[in-house]
């Protein structure tokens, strides 16, 4: 089977997070960037499919700057076998992504469209589905488990309260969600080999974002904390500030 | 006369509790631009039913597809019956919310219709003529208040934050919807409820969550009874380090990759409190840590905070509830 998994260079979720100068981004120093987490997940069900099948190919693509030629080569160390670079910065507007990501893919033969299910800096959920509906493609997002027989899929997807069971044929797109797989680490065989894979690099020009961030600020402030007391015998006080204070119980 | 059409959600022919959130988020916006609200509501047999809680909700115009074929999501179907509404009226903003389902649509109509969309939004209003919003992003490490000129602009709300009442009534004219299921290139075949009839951390009002101050999943006899003390709204939550763990399924897990939750109460079980986890549960209404370690940083954020042994506070926490609920 030949996999596409889209990715993308994001702050860990360990980073603290600085508004920068201008009040509308991110403050970058100090920031350590990874493979957004869900991508993960839809990179190993990628290589997985490619392993037990002895076929196939996996391609990893990014929209991004330079930098994130790293996050692509990463990707390749896990198993991937060539990786694309588009380069631009991405912007908070996931329907530009989406666009910059259809074109560079369409012609391209490939069974399987894959996608973590959001990238956890804008936290957009956006751009799988987009995708999918601009290549006239058919799509799961959210998916945590996932059967392919000859052309035909079935996936299960979380909503609130349980499961959807959604069923199409490939060609296709996915969104993984945690819970799919459990991505393997590169080995570091992996990581030498990574050098020499093809890392292919293309400068794109993006719309303008239909979105204008007006400004970014830091979460509201939490009420000043306070320790009530030690051990089971202040759960009565806690109880009554729970009923009488904050009127949650 | 503009238009504000707000995306409406059902399951197995019944109306969701969240689409009330929408229509009435609908109807204010739509009074502050003088335009009207329509809903669109797809669904299974019976869901008709629901068109008068929607106009009670503020709808004008309650479009209704019933069809055994939209019993569940009916993705391609629903993005046809969002754009024939964009086309045929003059549409200013499409609300949807955003769950599951939603955040799926929203995208899919957003790239269908060629306008952005704003994901999962905790504000919204009219800013000389353009919708504004405010979003949180870095799992709420930031929020953005974002401008979207043009119309219409697609927005989906985070389920919990918006008032469903407090408007008035709209007309609640219903319309048969003529829409066709067609031959859909996705089909959603089946919903399978989870495992425990258990509330989704995601919709609950009080979550109650563990981390690995637990010790094991043997444990979480002693959350699931407080969860029990603290009655039907209440359910668990978990810390990502359980369940990665494998303690807890991941459906429970709060955090930057988990669920973002905002509880009116959350308590913190044997949680240290790592960044990746505020992150996912600072919104929450009151916080309560229950942590062996004075200096954990999840105190930072609580506003009650007990020291001590779990496994003593948590049976005396469940019996001080339970009496106090009876």
């Amino acid at each position: 089977m030949k996999s596409i998994v889209c990715i993308k260079r994001v702050p860990d979720s360990e980073t603290r997070v600085a508004i920068a100068s201008d009040g509308r981004s991110l403050d970058p120093s100090g920031v350590k960037y990874v493979m957004s987490p869900y991508d993960e997940f839809a990179l190993e069900e990628a290589l997985a499919r490619k392993e037990a099948t002895g076929e196939g190919s996996v391609t990893v693509v990014t929209l991004g700057p330079e930098a994130a030629k790293e996050t692509l080569r990463s990707a390749l160390a896990m198993g991937a076998d060539e990786a694309l670079l588009l380069r631009a910065d991405p912007p908070a507007d996931g329907l530009v992504v989406a666009r910059a990501l259809a074109d560079a893919l369409r012609g391209r033969e490939f069974d399987l469209l894959l996608f973590g299910k959001q990238a956890i800096d804008d936290d957009n959920m956006q751009v799988p589905a987009m995708v999918a509906e601009l290549l006239e493609l058919p799509c799961a997002t959210v998916v945590t488990g996932l059967e392919i027989e000859g052309r035909h899929v079935t996936a299960h997807r979380e909503v609130e309260g349980g499961h959807e069971v959604v069923e199409f044929d490939l060609p296709g797109v996915i969104a993984a969600q945690k819970g799919l797989n459990k991505p393997r680490h590169p080995s570091v065989r992996g990581i030498m080999m990574a050098k020499k894979k093809p890392l292919e690099e293309r400068d794109v020009t993006l719309e303008a974002s239909g979105l204008e961030i007006l400004k970014l600020t830091p979460p509201p402030a939490r009420p000043q904390p306070e320790i009530v007391g030690e051990g089971a015998d202040a759960v009565p006080e806690l109880v009554r500030r729970l009923r009488e204070e904050a009127r949650v119980l | 006369m503009a238009t504000i059409l707000a995306v409406t959600e059902s399951r197995a022919g019944e109306l969701r509790p969240v689409s009330r959130e929408v229509v009435a988020t609908a109807r204010r916006l739509a009074d502050e631009l003088g335009a009207e609200v329509e809903a669109l509501l797809l669904g299974g047999p019976g869901v008709r039913d629901g068109a008068g809680t929607l106009a009670e909700a503020g709808a004008d115009r309650i479009l209704v597809a019933e069809n055994e074929e939209f019993r569940l999501y009916a993705p391609d179907a629903a993005v046809r019956a969002v754009r024939e509404r964009c086309e045929a009226t003059d549409c200013a903003v499409v609300l949807f919310a955003a769950t599951a389902q939603g955040k799926d649509l929203s995208a899919r109509c957003a790239a269908r219709l060629g306008r952005p969309l704003a994901t999962e939004v905790t504000e919204v209003g009219i800013e000389d003529g353009a919708v504004v919003v405010v979003r949180p992003q870095y799992a709420g490490k930031a929020y953005a208040r974002i401008r979207i000129p043009g119309a219409p602009a697609l927005v989906s709300l985070r389920p919990n934050v918006f008032s469903a009442g407090g408007v008035p009534a709209g007309r609640g004219e219903v319309e048969a919807l003529d829409l066709d299921a067609g031959t859909p290139r996705t089909r959603v075949t089946a919903f399978e409820a989870g495992e425990r009839e258990q509330l989704d951390v995601s919709e609950a009002s009080i979550v109650v969550s563990g981390g690995r101050g637990m010790q094991g999943p043997e444990n979480w006899k002693l959350l699931e009874d407080l969860v029990d003390a603290l009655g039907p709204k209440a359910t668990l939550g978990a810390s990502r380090a359980v369940v990665d763990a494998g303690w807890r399924p991941h459906g429970e897990q709060v955090g930057q990759t988990g669920k973002v939750v905002s509880p009116g109460l959350y308590f913190a079980v044997g949680i240290s409190g790592a960044i990746q986890h505020l992150a996912g549960m600072r919104t929450a209404g009151v916080i309560v840590a229950i942590n062996r370690d004075p200096e954990a940083p999840i105190f930072n954020v609580a506003n009650y905070g007990l020291v001590g042994d779990a496994f003593e506070i948590l049976p005396r926490l469940a019996e001080e509830i339970r009496a106090v609920r009876s």
